[in-house]
């Protein structure tokens, strides 16, 4: 499975590489990062076939991650990849807004990295 | 033709004006007037029967009687001047008529002398006459003057008299108004106080949820890096573990695994504590989509009153405390974002039970650690108030109480946010107020107070 992580963090990379160090050991899960959502399109364009899920920030500078996810919603439409969105702020309106977009699920910082297993089924 | 009647009836004439105008002695007046008629009926008599020898008599008598009557009676002491005027004709023309004409000897010698003092005596009485006028004249204008000034002093005592009911009138308006001026300089320094006080909390508000946006992100990479180093350190214990080394060496790596362990749990630990600061800081700029629903203050408060009771006794067997509840029936239901409500009051009871619980520690055995939570509906305003006998507090802490981050806990056992949050809650989301009071060593009063718009 491929995943695609847009943060604008970079340590956000570090961070799923160690946390995901044994699944990527073990060829189950592929990871991919982007640090804006303009690298982020770039990089589906050339390999959207592979990536199956794209976890993304929402509070981005430049496009932000709703912005993203209008985009990916309406340029990649098969397969449709799976988008869940990150937010530090848990707030009402951002989650609507990013269900009304298409999201397909919408997670709150700090990640709980055992769900989020457990949401790809990888645990 | 003789003088004499003409004086008596100027006489009497003049002494009836006199009398009249004075207003005194009205038996005196119906005198005069009889007088006068039987004097004008004796004047008209003596020239139709020619008996002027006879009448002439009673002129001179009635003279004699009018002037002793004018020189001897009090009433008349003003005029009695004028009788020095008459006086000399009068007893001239009696001693005139008494000695007769044409008499010899000493009696014609005084007739003689009688006779040439006669026109004198005339022109003296009409000299006294004219001066006397003028005198008269002259006292009437004094004395009209004097009236005058009188009256003009009457009418400015009157007039001072209204001038002081006015002055005094203004003075009383002047300080009612200095009193009114007064109360609205003291309620404008308090509502200074006030403003200065909600606009010191609002920045501080807003200072806290930027810090708090800042710190959050980091803090999540502390607390996330220390989590993947927990899992390293023990995929590597059970690396070591398997490894074929000196059994000294393997237990010195172990060793130190373990302090890795132990010390990214306290990283941990610490990095949870600083988050749930974070989070509740984050609570002052919380974009606030709760919604005001109708809400039974009573039980809310009871609910939460409950609700902390338990928690602490949950935490701390040792705990206890008295509380007692007074609830107003006519509070009714009131629009309030139910769950902010409740955690104000939350706060309040924990920080009640807290304070009485801290006072038992060092009061003796008859302190009974108690907390009041009552309720009261007036007019449209919803009251609630948390009360405590626990230690009170000093006036500088009361001043600092609302402030974010002030707090008189121990580390570790409050984030100084629940009064500010709570400050927050009851003044911006739902318009009311919220007030301290305390005596140092025996109680606190928070009261709260929410108007209710219906």
């Amino acid at each position: 499975m491929k995943i695609l992580v847009v943060d604008d963090e970079q340590d956000v990379q570090t961070l799923f590489l160690q946390k995901f160090r044994k699944e990527i050991r073990e060829q189950r899960v592929e990871f991919a990062f982007a640090f804006n959502g303009k690298e982020a399109l770039t990089y589906l364009e050339q390999l959207h076939h592979e990536t199956v899920l794209i976890l993304s920030d929402i509070n981005m500078p430049g496009m932000s991650g709703l912005e993203l996810l209008q985009n990916i919603k309406e340029k990649f439409e098969s397969p449709p990849p799976v988008v869940m969105m990150i937010t530090a702020y848990g707030d009402e309106e951002n989650y609507n807004q990013a269900m009304k977009l298409g999201a397909d699920d919408f997670l709150t910082k700090p990640l709980d990295f055992s769900q989020l297993k457990e949401k790809l089924k990888l645990s | 033709m003789s003088i004499e009647p003409i004086l008596v009836f100027a006489l009497l004439g003049y002494l009836q004006r006199m009398l009249k105008s004075e207003g005194i002695r009205p038996d005196w007046q119906d005198w005069i007037k009889k007088w006068l008629i039987f004097a004008g009926v004796l004047f008209g008599a003596q020239f139709v029967f020619h008996i002027q020898d006879i009448t002439q008599w009673f002129w001179h008598l009635a003279l004699i009687a009018l002037s002793w009557f004018i020189l001897t009676q009090p009433e008349f002491n003003r005029i009695r001047t004028m009788m020095y005027a008459v006086l000399p004709v009068v007893i001239i023309s009696f001693l005139k008529s008494l000695i007769g004409k044409d008499q010899e000897g000493f009696l014609g010698t005084i007739g003689d002398l009688v006779d040439i003092a006669y026109p004198f005596a005339i022109i003296w009485l009409v000299a006294m006459f004219f001066i006397n006028n003028k005198q008269r004249k002259a006292l009437d204008k004094e004395r009209k003057k004097r009236e005058e000034e009188e009256q003009q002093a009457r009418i400015v005592a009157e007039q001072k008299g209204v001038l002081e009911v006015m002055v005094e009138e203004r003075t009383a308006e002047l300080t009612r108004q200095k009193e009114e001026l007064q109360q609205t300089v003291e309620n404008l320094k308090a509502t200074q106080t006030q403003l200065v006080q909600s606009e010191k909390m609002a920045s501080l508000g807003e200072l806290t949820a930027g810090i708090a946006h800042e710190i959050q992100n980091p803090l999540n990479f502390v607390n996330n890096f220390s989590e993947v180093n927990t899992e390293l350190a023990a995929e590597l214990k059970f690396i070591l573990d398997k490894l074929n080394v000196a059994e000294n060496v393997k237990d010195e790596l172990l060793a130190i695994t373990g302090d890795i362990v132990q010390n990214h749990e306290k990283i941990l630990y610490h990095g949870k504590r600083a988050d749930t600061i974070v989070k509740s800081m984050l609570q002052h700029s919380r974009t606030n989509n709760d919604q005001k629903e109708e809400t039974d203050i009573n039980m809310l408060a009871d609910e939460y009153l409950r609700l902390s009771y338990h928690g602490l006794r949950a935490k701390d067997k040792t705990f206890n405390a008295i509380f007692e509840t007074d609830l107003d029936p006519a509070m009714g239901k009131i629009m309030v974002i139910p769950q902010d409500i409740g955690r104000v009051v939350l706060n309040l009871v924990n920080n009640a039970f807290y304070a009485v619980n801290e006072k038992k520690k060092t009061a003796g055995a008859d302190y009974h650690p108690t907390i009041w939570l009552s309720t009261k509906r007036i007019l449209k305003l919803a009251i609630i108030k948390i009360k405590d006998n626990g230690n009170g507090m000093p006036e500088s802490v009361k001043e600092k109480i609302f402030q974010p981050f002030y707090t008189t806990k121990p580390t570790g056992k409050g984030t100084g946010l629940g009064l500010s949050l709570s400050y927050e809650i009851i003044t911006k989301g739902h318009g009311g107020s919220i007030v301290v009071d305390s005596k140092e060593g025996e109680e606190t009063c928070f009261t709260i107070k929410i108007p209710v718009n219906s």
